[in-house]
């Protein structure tokens, strides 16, 4: 069987249950996210995982019966059949904020030439690749979105409709 | 003759509804409690300057008096969404719990669908469905930024809404919904505060043709939900023809019944009479809510049991 980017396929438990080549499986899109940001594996318990377009993975908070023929199904969450897989902002600000490594976090100024757009050159000795860019506001650290770190550079990735200049503040 | 002379008999002060109409309205925005508590959101807009006042009926509907909604950091977080301060009640009439089935017939933009979803706690299975597929991309946007990720998003008529493409009749399907909201699309005769021109494009035609919609839609809406379950039905308009009367037609025609419900806003009854037409009397259990009531814009909301 091959992708149908029309409707929506539940992702196979694991491995095993795969019919359709180069789909990840919903054990493979939770161990990424358990190891790139240290999320514990049960924060996923009740979702479920969808594939609609190549690549695309959604998170569902129900269950229907698959395939689904909708237009959408919960939110965009990770983006797969690629050599790096990229987490979305949305899902990066919704889940997180639990994440205990790879997450860069921004003084003021840097966060909203961040959330602009704007590439930086922050200090970071982690890892490469897909970061969570986040900041202190209200007594905690909040994800903004996610960063691509290659070369001494923190690229933002924010897509263009979550952009915003903010104007500073005092 | 303007559309807001044509109901001055059915207001019960005349001048102070001119008056209301004629005031712009503040920027209002709801705490999105999916992503933050209203103590952070309130710590975030204090210390970046940003004055805001809570109503005095709902701790999460903030007014901001000097900002527009979307130019600071709590709104980039998805922690707060601009809504009209009316526009809040009917998904706090149709209370959905965690869990529930609830479908939003017409769903775009979706202020109301992911205050549904906020309601629920995220969890359950919330159909934010419209007819307008260019629409549905803003349904999407906000959905996503509020972090909603119990929402099906689907593109029909609600008038014929199908159950099929949410698995109707096989296992794990959804076969029937404990709870729906139709915020028809009106003559938006009540929206004037904002958007001054609303009656350039009023019509009395218009008026009776989207009726005819908001009828086909009010019943489809009763057939898909199961016996027990709730429909409330909203509008942001004035005419009786787009009320009452729609009511009357839902309750001749499929087996429900309105009922009472408590409303943290103030407001009148429905009217059972308009230019010769009588309604049902039950509908005076409906809420009207003009612009002078509660400085807001104008609102129109019922709540309807299905079965008995």
């Amino acid at each position: 069987m091959t992708n149908d980017g029309q409707q929506f396929d539940r992702l196979p438990a694991a491995a095993d249950d795969r019919e359709v080549a180069g789909r990840a499986t919903r054990a493979e899109v939770i161990e990424w996210w358990v190891d790139r940001f240290g999320l514990s594996a049960e924060t996923f318990d009740g979702y479920t995982f969808w594939e609609k377009g190549a690549g695309k993975v959604w998170i569902f908070a129900s269950d229907l019966p698959s395939p689904t023929d909708v237009e959408g199904l919960g939110m965009t969450f990770l983006r797969t059949r690629q050599e790096h897989w990229k987490p979305t902002t949305n899902a990066v600000q919704r889940f997180g904020r639990e994440a205990t490594r790879n997450v860069i976090e921004l003084d003021a100024d840097a966060a909203r030439r961040f959330l602009a757009g704007e590439d930086l050159e922050p200090d970071w000795d982690g890892d490469w690749g897909y970061l969570i860019v986040a900041h202190e506001i209200a007594d905690g650290v909040e994800p903004i979105g996610v960063g691509l770190y290659v070369h001494d550079e923190l690229r933002s990735v924010v897509p263009k409709g979550r952009r915003a200049s903010l104007p500073p503040r005092e | 003759m303007t559309p807001l002379e044509r109901y001055e008999s059915l207001v019960d002060d005349p001048d102070a509804f001119r008056a209301a109409c004629e005031r712009p309205l503040p920027s209002v925005v709801r705490v999105n409690t999916i992503k933050a508590t209203v103590e952070r959101v309130r710590a975030a807009l204090d210390a970046d300057g940003i004055a805001h006042d809570p109503t005095d009926w709902h701790p999460g509907v903030l007014r901001l008096p000097d900002e527009s909604p979307g130019r600071n950091w709590p709104h980039a977080h998805g922690w707060i969404h601009g809504q009209e301060e009316v526009s809040n009640l009917p998904a706090l009439v149709l209370d959905p719990q965690p869990g529930d089935q609830v479908w939003d017939t017409c769903a775009a933009p979706g202020s109301k669908t992911t205050q549904l979803a906020a309601l629920m706690d995220d969890s359950g299975l919330l159909v934010g469905n419209d007819n307008n597929l260019g629409r549905l991309s803003a349904l999407r946007h906000n959905a996503e930024r509020l972090g909603v990720t119990n929402l099906v998003v689907t593109n029909q008529d609600a008038r014929n809404f199908s159950l099929k493409p949410l698995g109707e009749g096989t296992d794990g399907g959804v076969d029937a919904f404990d709870r729906v909201l139709v915020d028809a699309p009106c003559s938006c005769e009540g929206t004037i505060r904002k958007n001054p021109d609303a009656f350039d494009t009023w019509s009395l035609d218009h008026v009776r043709s989207v009726a005819g919609v908001q009828k086909g839609i009010l019943r489809r809406a009763v057939q898909a939900t199961r016996p027990g379950g709730t429909v409330v039905y909203s509008t942001c308009t004035f005419a009786p023809e787009e009320n009452e009367a729609v009511l009357d037609h839902v309750l001749d025609t499929e087996d429900c019944h309105l009922v009472e419900f408590d409303s943290p806003l103030d407001g009148v009854s429905g009217v059972t009479e308009w230019e010769g037409e009588r309604f049902d009397p039950s509908v005076t259990k409906a809420l009207r809510i003009y612009p002078h009531h509660n400085d807001t814009g104008g609102f129109f909301c019922a709540k309807v049991e299905v079965g008995g």
